[in-house]
């Protein structure tokens, strides 16, 4: 007797309980516990609260240990435990030229006011692995130095005062929000570069780089990246004035791009403009390059390549969603299979019929000859 | 770090509104998909987002909720969505068609007919029918407003001067009212003929689409076709075999490694009732024989 083969309740509920006993492993080895994910897995960390919209890096650091370290998992983790937050306003514009900077590097000037700050980085070391790492053990405290009360003018500042770059329109209007407006095309640049804060970091990486490669070339500077603490204020109806909520940390890229300027307007250099959340500078920086590659159209620069298409870049931006569909396919098709199965069948039979029909023919003809 | 303390049906209050406002005005204008800030949820995209949130906003503590997904209770994404809402909202869950007033379902209409109390709320992936003919949802939005379907009249005679039939088999476009042309969602053409004058209101979720649409109770639906090729629905030549239905959409199972198959009701709620009510198949009345 056969018997149906379906997804029964128990079925669902024991590979559950599998995953959670995989998730443990061998109890053998000790538990992770959320600090240790926080501090040593930090830039994990940063990078799931971007995609995942969500500056908490104890619930971050609980996606990763829920998710067995798969990000796109915790991120997915974070952005439906956000969905569920009341929403009570916007904050001030945050102003990221009075951040407290852990790193400052511009790779358009030698030296500039507050210097090159390089901070904890990876771009200097030897990619090899370290084996002393693998061993543990204590680690000597980095060598500080009381830091000097220059402010850290923004580049694009510096540069914007000589004229030579763009000036960044000030708006007063309200920013949009796509998590609570559905986006429509064209978007405003609010919208885009929200969509791009959130969107993928490995697919905003491979759009950036194909800009470098000739599809929609525009060539940058990382004019500064900055990343650091920044204050985060909101405007209190209540009191009247804006308050302090605390702070967050932010990694900030303003790339300088080749020129606009026409017979009313002196030529100058563009920008574009990426921001995320902790230290994520690939991030910050593949989405300045896109930033500024979406801003084609309003430049009245050639358009066509990827990079440049609003609607196919801010579409398929987001993994969660991406991520989502594509595994969608996992789920049963049955009914549809069917349904072309079908159709299938019986197209094959009128081919087989008519081919029956063509070879009774062909002997026919054969007879009569 | 607090524990999360979840609404009524998972979603807070505000974000319901906003979807009861897409939602009426969706019955308001027919088959017109109409864009609404969908949320994350703690289910992936592509696997009934758009649906849960249109449950979510609509289901009231009274209500009793069933869930479908292929035809079938039990299938993996139906029970694990059933068991979503009996957790969040605490409603009372059936499999069974007539008890529900609402009903979820991924790519099937139930057989057994649908009644003025009930609301049947689709699943849809991709909610534009003139997705695969203008990817650019800029030009679908334009060609819908200006009523420009020959578009996909084309579509259709391409596939009659090329296989002789039209080759859409499953989420075959329907004109709602006589005036927009809409994606049923993934049901096959088979489903197509209970989308019309049905009693029940008929709602559509695309969750990573951000729309809805509607089909208001008692309208008329009608499928894409032309005079010389009608519309026909689909069906296998096949009764169930545990049933005896010579009239229900039906799975194909394949039974052994010499690829024998017989063919069950997809609506599994459908097959139970007509067994329950003494209705068998082949492999029941053998069995039954050989008991004997």
């Amino acid at each position: 007797m056969y018997v149906a083969v379906k997804g029964g309740e128990r079925a669902i509920e024991n590979a559950h309980a599998l995953l959670a006993d995989v998730r443990r492993g061998d109890r053998s080895v000790p538990e992770l516990t959320l600090d240790q994910i926080g501090q040593q897995l930090a830039l994990g960390v940063d990078r799931v609260m971007g995609e995942g919209s969500l500056y908490d890096r104890e619930l971050a650091a609980l996606a990763i240990k829920q998710a067995r370290g798969d990000m796109t998992e915790a991120v997915f983790l974070l952005r439906a435990y956000r969905t569920t937050l009341p929403r009570f306003g916007v904050s001030e514009p945050m102003e990221t030229g009075a951040m407290t900077i852990r790193r400052r590097i511009s790779a358009a000037f030698k030296d500039l006011p507050g210097g090159q700050v390089l901070g904890p980085t990876f771009d200097y070391t030897h990619r090899l692995l370290d084996h002393g790492l693998a061993e543990g053990g204590e680690v000597p405290p980095a060598a500080t130095a009381p830091s000097e009360p220059t402010p850290f003018q923004s580049v694009a500042d510096l540069l914007a005062r000589g004229g030579l770059i763009e000036e960044q329109e000030n708006s007063d209007g309200e920013v949009g929000d796509l998590t609570r407006e559905p986006l429509s095309f064209p978007a405003n640049r609010d919208l885009r570069l929200q969509n791009l804060a959130r969107g993928d970091e490995g697919f905003l990486l491979s759009l950036a780089y194909s800009t470098q490669r000739g599809y929609g070339r525009n060539h940058p500077f990382a004019g500064e990246i900055r990343y650091g603490e920044v204050d985060v204020e909101f405007f209190a109806e209540e009191v009247g004035f804006a308050v302090p909520l605390g702070s967050v940390a932010l990694t900030e890229c303003q790339s300088i791009n080749q020129f606009t300027g026409n017979a009313s307007q002196a030529p100058r250099f563009t920008r574009g403009y990426g921001l995320a959340f902790g230290q994520s500078e690939r991030k910050a920086m593949a989405m300045a390059l896109v930033d500024r590659a979406l801003r084609a159209r309003e430049l009245g620069e050639e358009t066509g390549a990827p990079a440049q298409d609003e609607e196919f870049v801010l579409s398929h931006s987001d993994n969660v969603q991406a991520t989502g569909f594509v595994e969608h396919l996992k789920l049963p098709h049955y009914v549809d299979f069917q349904a072309e199965l079908g159709l299938l069948r019986k197209l094959r039979a009128e081919f087989f019929a008519r081919d029956g029909a063509h070879q009774d023919n062909a002997a026919m003809q054969d007879a009569a000859e | 770090m607090t524990a999360p303390v979840y609404n009524f049906a998972y979603l807070d209050e505000q974000t319901k509104r906003m979807i009861r406002r897409a939602i009426l005005k969706a019955i308001a204008i027919p088959g017109y998909q109409v864009p609404f800030a969908s949320r994350e949820m703690p289910m992936p995209y592509g696997w009934g987002t758009g649906g849960v949130q249109v449950t979510a906003s609509i289901l009231g503590p009274n209500d009793v909720l069933k869930v479908i997904d292929q035809g079938s209770d039990d299938t993996t994404n139906a029970v694990s969505i059933r068991k979503f809402f009996s957790r969040t909202a605490g409603v009372r869950t059936t499999t069974s068609t007539e008890e529900a007033t609402v009903i979820q379902t991924r790519h099937r209409i139930p057989e057994t007919p649908l009644t003025e109390r009930q609301v049947l709320v689709f699943q849809v992936p991709i909610p534009e029918p003139l997705r695969f003919l203008e990817p650019r949802e800029t030009e679908t939005r334009r060609m819908h407003a200006l009523s420009e379907y020959g578009l996909m009249h084309v579509k259709l005679y391409e596939d009659i001067a090329r296989h002789g039939h039209i080759a859409t088999t499953y989420a075959y476009p329907v004109k709602v009212a006589g005036r927009y042309v809409m994606d049923p969602s993934p049901i096959p053409k088979f489903d197509n003929p209970k989308l019309s004058d049905c009693p029940a209101l008929q709602l559509f979720g695309a969750g990573r689409e951000k729309r809805i649409y509607a089909i208001p109770p008692y309208t008329r639906v009608v499928s894409l076709d032309f005079e010389d090729h009608p519309f026909e629905p689909y069906r296998h030549d096949a009764q169930c075999e545990l049933c005896g239905a010579t009239d229900s959409y039906l799975d194909e199972v394949i039974t052994d490694d010499a690829g024998h198959r017989i063919f069950m009701c997809s609506d599994t709620d459908y097959c139970e009732t007509r067994r329950a009510a003494g209705e068998s198949g082949q492999q029941v009345a053998a069995r039954m024989e050989r008991g004997s």
